[in-house]
């Protein structure tokens, strides 16, 4: 069996996938909560929320019938409504996204003109109203999702088995986060968006409906929270809490990336992710500090973080 | 109907313009009117609210009140995407380059709102300096540069009125040249130009009509051709 600095590599290779794993969690996560960041200036308290509202969305739509009959018996729908997985891997961002965008329509919107707190104060508030409707409904202790049938079992990468899930997870969300920078950074609708971020004003006055682009990169975000949430029902127990376990280690994630920088948030999020899996393979007992640890050096050395403009 | 255009109306037609910035009332009655392909200067010192006039008409001041017509609609209450869409494009004193997108981004930034607006390639030619650098930052070209960028990029989007903000504002003297052959030009193609000018003696170069502006308000309107017979005056409102 071959062993590295004394690890035997299976372990070293198993620390490293889950770690890649949570990486791509937090890379997401933080990426969609850059995107929103750099329109809204609103950091996104939300975002765990919504994130959790992905896993339930899908874990919906996987046999509508079984929780229409918690809720009163004899509520039905027809089967074809019960999606399953792949579709629900769209369809759950849409609709979660299609809720983001109500409440920028309704509420957030009016807190621009006014100091970040009030953004941070009222998301905050909103994760807690949407978490404690989800516990009413659901309780806490969290609903088994089964991994779709296509992608049970291990696959053998030559060095180690993988389960197939969590290499389609890492493929996935490193997909989405590419296709998400080359929307920003290569796209003519991405040029509006950063020009926006940069002088809302002046876009708005070469004819682009600025608060409409806004209302939708909120939307955007969100469902980005969304799509990580559906990837994350099969792993993490569905249950109500699973948005407020990551977002605190996601918001770590974004200090040290930088606030709203695209690139900074996918190379962060997947790097601390290894950190951290590395760390509980030569040192178990920090691995739950260690991204704070991280956080407070790059912090004292590079107050920005490590991809942002000064200010 | 109300808003139907009429042959006779100016393009532009602005009746007792008042501005505010939160509690400061900037604009008091603002009255001038540009026909088309006219190029007309706002003329004044510092302070005098020639800025605030064109963010007026784009829409970009917190508060205004009076009359706006543009082609015979009345803008005064429209948002700023709404008034670019009918046809008025503003490059304004700041330049407005974009940090984070490369001048050939910047270039295409503003979306096309009609057709009959210059191609690339013809904006290329007026400035040939952009092509060589199109792949820059937009913010690391020189001052000259960004100026050009800043009136190419509203060159090609199809609207008709130009507003320009002090274009030769802080630029060496081959550049200002090169800026005015650029609005003569321009003119030559039909564009209507509303321009603000400190440099009366560039105003001069270019103009149909001067209006003088003086705390928020227009005081006189000079035919360029009798600009010389009144030189005078002009020292006197402009304080030089
Ligand atoms: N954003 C603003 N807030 C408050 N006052 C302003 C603002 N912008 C301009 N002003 C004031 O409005 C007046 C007119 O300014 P401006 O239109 O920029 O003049 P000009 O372009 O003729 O130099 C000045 O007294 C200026 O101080
Ligand atoms: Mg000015």
């Amino acid at each position: 069996m071959i062993s590295i600095f004394g690890v035997p590599g299976p372990l070293l290779f198993g620390q490293l996938s889950l770690g890649l794993i949570n990486g791509a969690f937090y890379a997401l996560l933080s990426l969609g909560l850059a995107v929103i960041f750099g329109m809204l200036n609103i950091i996104n308290f939300a975002h765990g929320a919504l994130f959790m509202l992905g896993a339930f969305a899908s874990w919906m739509l996987l046999v509508p019938n079984t929780w229409l009959a918690m809720i009163s018996p004899g509520l039905s729908v027809p089967d074809w409504l019960s999606l399953g997985y792949w579709p629900a891997l769209v369809v759950a961002p849409v609709l979660v996204g299609a809720f983001g965008l109500l409440l920028e329509r309704t509420v957030i919107r009016r807190l621009y003109k006014l100091d970040h707190l009030y953004g941070l104060l009222l998301t905050f508030g909103m994760a807690l109203i949407i978490e404690g409707l989800a516990r009413n409904a659901f309780g806490s202790s969290g609903m088994p999702y089964r991994t779709p049938d296509a992608l049970q079992g291990p696959v053998n990468l030559g060095f180690m088995f993988m389960p197939k899930y969590r290499l389609w997870v890492l493929l996935a969300a490193g997909g989405m986060c590419l296709l998400t920078w080359f929307l920003i950074e290569r796209t003519q609708l991405g040029a509006r968006l950063r020009a926006a971020t940069e002088n809302p004003d002046l876009v708005q006055a070469f004819g682009v409906n600025v608060p409409r682009m806004i209302s939708l990169t909120y939307a955007g975000g969100v469902a980005l929270a969304a799509f990580a949430g559906v990837l994350a029902a099969p792993i993490y127990s569905v249950n109500p809490n699973m948005g407020s376990n990551f977002i605190i280690t996601v918001f770590a994630v974004v200090v040290i990336g930088g606030m709203g920088s695209i690139l900074g948030s996918i190379v962060t999020g997947f790097g601390l992710g290894i950190v951290e899996g590395l760390t509980k393979v030569f040192y178990p007992q920090a691995s739950a500090t260690v991204i704070f640890v991280v956080m407070v050096i790059v912090l004292l050395a590079r107050p920005a973080g490590l991809f942002g403009k000064a200010a | 109907m109300l808003n139907a255009a009429n042959p006779a109306d100016p393009m532009l037609r602005i009746a007792g313009l008042n501005s505010w910035y939160g509690e400061s009332h900037i604009l008091h009655g603002v009255d001038f009117d540009v026909r088309e392909g006219e190029v007309v200067t706002l003329l004044g010192r510092n302070g005098a609210g020639k800025t605030t006039t064109m963010k007026s008409i784009m829409g970009l001041v917190p508060r205004r009140e009076g009359s706006i017509r543009f082609k015979g609609a009345e803008t005064a209450s429209m948002r700023p995407d709404g008034i670019a869409r009918a046809g008025i494009a503003f490059c304004p004193e700041e330049r407005g380059i974009f940090a984070s997108l490369s001048v050939t981004e910047n270039l295409m930034l503003p979306p096309q709102i009609a057709p009959g607006g210059m191609s690339v390639a013809e904006i290329y030619t007026l400035f040939p300096n952009l092509k060589e650098r199109s792949g820059s930052q937009g913010t690391k070209l020189s001052g000259g540069e960004q100026q050009m960028l800043a009136i190419g990029r509203i060159l090609r989007t199809g609207a008709r009125l130009l507003l320009l903000d002090e274009p030769t504002e802080g630029l060496a003297p081959v550049i200002v040249q090169q800026i005015g052959r650029t609005i003569r030009e321009i003119k030559a193609r039909g564009f209507t130009v509303l321009l603000v000018e400190q440099n009366f003696r560039f105003a001069a170069t270019v103009a149909d009509r001067h209006y003088v502006m003086e705390h928020g308000r227009v005081i006189d309107m000079i035919p360029n051709s009798e600009l010389s017979a009144n030189m005078d005056k002009l020292h006197e409102y402009l304080g030089v």
